[in-house]
């Protein structure tokens, strides 16, 4: 168990971790990059506002839509997003949950920035340094003889230490300081404000959705460890795939030389070619596994598994009423049936599997299942009594899966 | 790898040691951020203690709320606080109990923060530069022209113009800073003489009942971390079978050409994940099995007793020999 234990922590952790060490490396970038930049206030009243409050808004922006793109759940997000319903409802809390835990991570780097830029209080100097109050700051008062545009322009050059030229009108440090601790009052406003909203966000959510959060939070990141779980099972499949159709083709080349040589070394082939061809799990050619990787997207399966050693009676068993369509599930693919009826010849076989086979009839009857959240009775209550019509070879079994599920 | 697990482990397993390693790593941060922060004090009359008395207490709180929102505490103590009762009775003293650790560790972070600003002394200067009373300190500039209140108010800014070479900004500082050392060295002396006291007359008060809620709040921590990472691993392995189940609905027809042996010969991959999973996914097997369960376990959390499950009974024998003396047990 303790095995299991580290493994589950280790799963989850280094998920979060992975995202949350981005998230870091993201902020601590953004502090770097505001450090390593070089600020160049041009000092010029046309364009001092407009760099000045660029300066602080589009870097954040900028590393806000970085943020996105580093998150790898932001294609999950998409995929759940946009995919047709198939067999499986979509749950709009877990798509909001998705979204607002993606945009928590990437608000953070530009956060960094924004507060970094106001602390340090040189992009507020740029761009309001023209605003000045003369009789605050005035040695003067308003004695200095100049006409407004060229006091604006002295005024423009304050951010410039080398060639502000003003200093009997009013004194460059004196004026930097105030609006140096404006941008400092604002920055710490600004942490404040964020810091309360994520209290608000975090510590008292509790008090709300808790029963839906922790449905929302189990449902995305099943979602994403599904993703997972199918990336590696095609990746395996097309491995095996490819082992099972070399070995086919050098067999049909070399032709009956071949099957001479294999009484020495057959058991170890055997289980090596068995567990590849297991592997493959019954989906041998081309067109077979294009309908796989289509329909995993245009119609997800059901959310819900058949127990251990039923795979072959469910396909023949849930055969769906039209009460069972209605109520949530779409008929995928009105052409499966007539496709399987032909049944597809090959030299590999399951002896002893499957007259019932051909009679595959793939229908969607388990969208019920994703349609119906919560009413788990109807479905139990209906299974059971699907069951009815089967064909007699696997009898046995299904007397005890009807059982299983009268009892759900 | 194995070290790592060790270490891993340790820290998991103690919940207390997590909450104050992060604790600590709060406040060396706080230190950094008062040490990368250019003070900026404005000089100005109107404007110094607004700005002082902000850059001392502002950051305080905002430490404050982050200490308590990176606690793992906060989250199993509102948790516990607003769940319905359920099968389980609510114990508000296990409540407080998790609020008073949090909220200790939550204000290491600020203390060093405020303690900072004083030892430092720059918020004070900036702050109460203007009250001190120049008579006591010669060198003042009179000849600038500026009001009384104008020139304390320029004391904490060195490279201002009036204050060339002068000795009389350096007295005041000194001064005030002498001042707001010594209130931070007693703040400090006060916290640690009040946290020996706490903790030295604690046991004198209901140590029975502090044993209890503290074993209870450790319980409520476990139990949540554990239930968390149940639901990581069904979600795996619900995803994997679905995975599988998928593939194997598209799986082609295939038909019996040869007879190449009796029985009937199932998919091994099955045979592999079998029982094992199967017991991993506790019979979860649909979205509204799984949807019933979460909302049962917030809704109606079930009540402290395992007894079914820790005693299963079990036949205990014992031998006697012909006078009835036992000769061995079970018992």
């Amino acid at each position: 168990m303790d095995k299991f234990r580290m493994m589950a922590q280790i799963l989850q952790s280094n998920q979060e971790s992975f995202m949350n060490g981005i998230c870091g490396i993201m902020a601590l970038a953004s502090a770097q990059l505001y450090t390593s930049f070089e600020f160049n206030c041009p000092c010029i009243p046309e364009y001092n506002y407009s760099y000045g409050i660029s300066m602080l808004v589009i870097p954040p922006i900028w590393f806000f839509l970085l943020g996105f793109v580093l998150n790898n759940n932001v294609s999950m997000l998409a995929e759940e997003w946009k995919r047709p319903i198939g067999q499986r409802s979509k749950d709009p809390a877990v798509m909001r949950y998705m979204c607002v835990s993606i945009s928590q991570r990437s608000l953070i780097a530009p956060a960094v920035w924004i507060s970094v830029t106001l602390m340090d209080g040189k992009s507020f100097l740029c761009a309001y340094s023209m605003d000045l109050d003369m009789s605050e700051f005035g040695r003067n008062g308003s004695g200095h003889g100049l006409s407004q545009e060229e006091l604006l322009r002295t005024l423009a050059k304050i951010p410039c230490k080398h060639i502000y030229d003003g200093q009997h009108i009013m004194s460059r440090e004196a004026a930097t300081r105030y609006i140096r601790c404006i941008s400092q009052a604002f920055g710490w406003l600004f942490l404040l404000i964020i810091t309360i909203v994520a209290f608000l966000i975090r510590a008292i959510r509790p008090c709300f959705t808790q029963a839906v959060f922790l449905k929302t939070k189990y449902w995305s990141h099943y979602v994403d460890t599904e993703r997972r779980m199918f990336d590696e099972t095609c990746t395996e499949h097309a491995k095996s795939f490819a082992k099972v159709c070399i070995k086919q083709y050098f067999e049909d080349i070399s032709g009956e030389i071949q099957s001479c040589h294999d009484h020495d070394d057959s058991d170890d082939e055997d289980d090596k070619t068995d567990s590849e061809e297991d592997k493959l799990l019954g989906i041998r050619r081309q067109d077979t596994m294009n309908k796989v990787l289509w329909d995993w997207h245009t119609c997800k399966p059901a959310l819900s598994l058949r127990k251990y050693g039923d795979a072959t009676i469910a396909k023949n068993s849930e055969s769906s009423t039209n009460a069972n369509n209605a109520q949530g599930g779409h008929d995928c693919d009105n052409n499966e049936h007539n496709v399987s009826q032909h049944g597809f010849k090959n030299g590999y076989v399951n002896a002893g599997l499957d007259v019932g086979q051909s009679e595959l009839e793939k229908q969607c009857d388990n969208g019920q299942n994703g349609g119906l959240n919560g009413h788990g009775n109807v479905n139990g209550s209906q299974k059971g009594f699907l069951n009815g019509g089967l064909p007699s070879p696997y009898s046995g079994q299904k007397k005890a899966w009807a059982v299983y599920y009268s009892k759900v | 790898m194995d070290r790592l697990k060790l270490v891993l482990q340790y820290f998991q397993s103690n919940s207390e040691s997590i909450s104050n390693g992060i604790c600590i790593i709060l406040s060396l941060i706080s230190v950094k951020l008062y040490t990368s922060f250019d003070f900026n004090c404005p000089c100005l009359p109107q404007y110094n203690k607004m700005y002082a008395m902000g850059v001392m207490f502002v950051p305080p709180i905002i430490l404050l709320l982050l200490g308590v929102l990176v606690n793992r505490h906060t989250g199993v103590l509102m948790e516990e606080w607003v769940r319905p009762l359920g099968k389980r009775a609510k114990n508000p003293a296990v409540v407080k109990f998790l609020l008073s650790s949090m909220m200790q560790r939550a204000l290491l972070a600020p203390m060093v923060w405020i303690l900072m600003t004083l030892l430092d002394g720059k918020c004070f200067i900036c702050a109460f530069s203007m009250n001190v009373d120049p008579k006591y300190f010669t060198g003042i500039p009179n000849s600038t022209g500026l009001e009384l209140v104008k020139i304390m108010a320029k004391v904490p800014c060195k490279e201002d113009v009036i204050f060339r070479n002068s000795s009389f900004r350096k007295a005041v500082s000194r001064y005030v800073r002498c001042y707001s050392q010594a209130i931070g060295w007693s703040i400090l002396l006060f916290l640690i003489f009040l946290g020996a006291v706490a903790r030295v007359i604690k046991p004198c008060f209901n140590h029975a009942t502090f044993l209890q809620t503290r074993y209870w709040s450790n319980y409520l921590d476990m139990e949540q971390k554990l239930f968390d990472e149940t639901c990581v691993l069904h979600a795996r392995d619900f995803a994997r079978k679905s995975v599988l189940q998928f593939f194997e609905n598209m799986r082609e027809n295939v038909t019996v050409r040869m007879p190449l042996s009796s029985a009937p010969r199932y998919s091994t991959v099955q045979n592999e994940f079998g029982e094992e999973e199967e017991e991993r996914l506790h019979g979860i097997t649909r979205q509204d099995q799984v949807d019933h369960l979460l909302q049962t376990w917030y809704e109606c959390k079930p009540e402290l007793d395992v007894t079914k499950m820790a005693y299963k009974p079990k036949a205990c024998i014992t031998w006697e020999d012909h006078s009835g003396r036992p000769l061995f047990s079970d018992v």
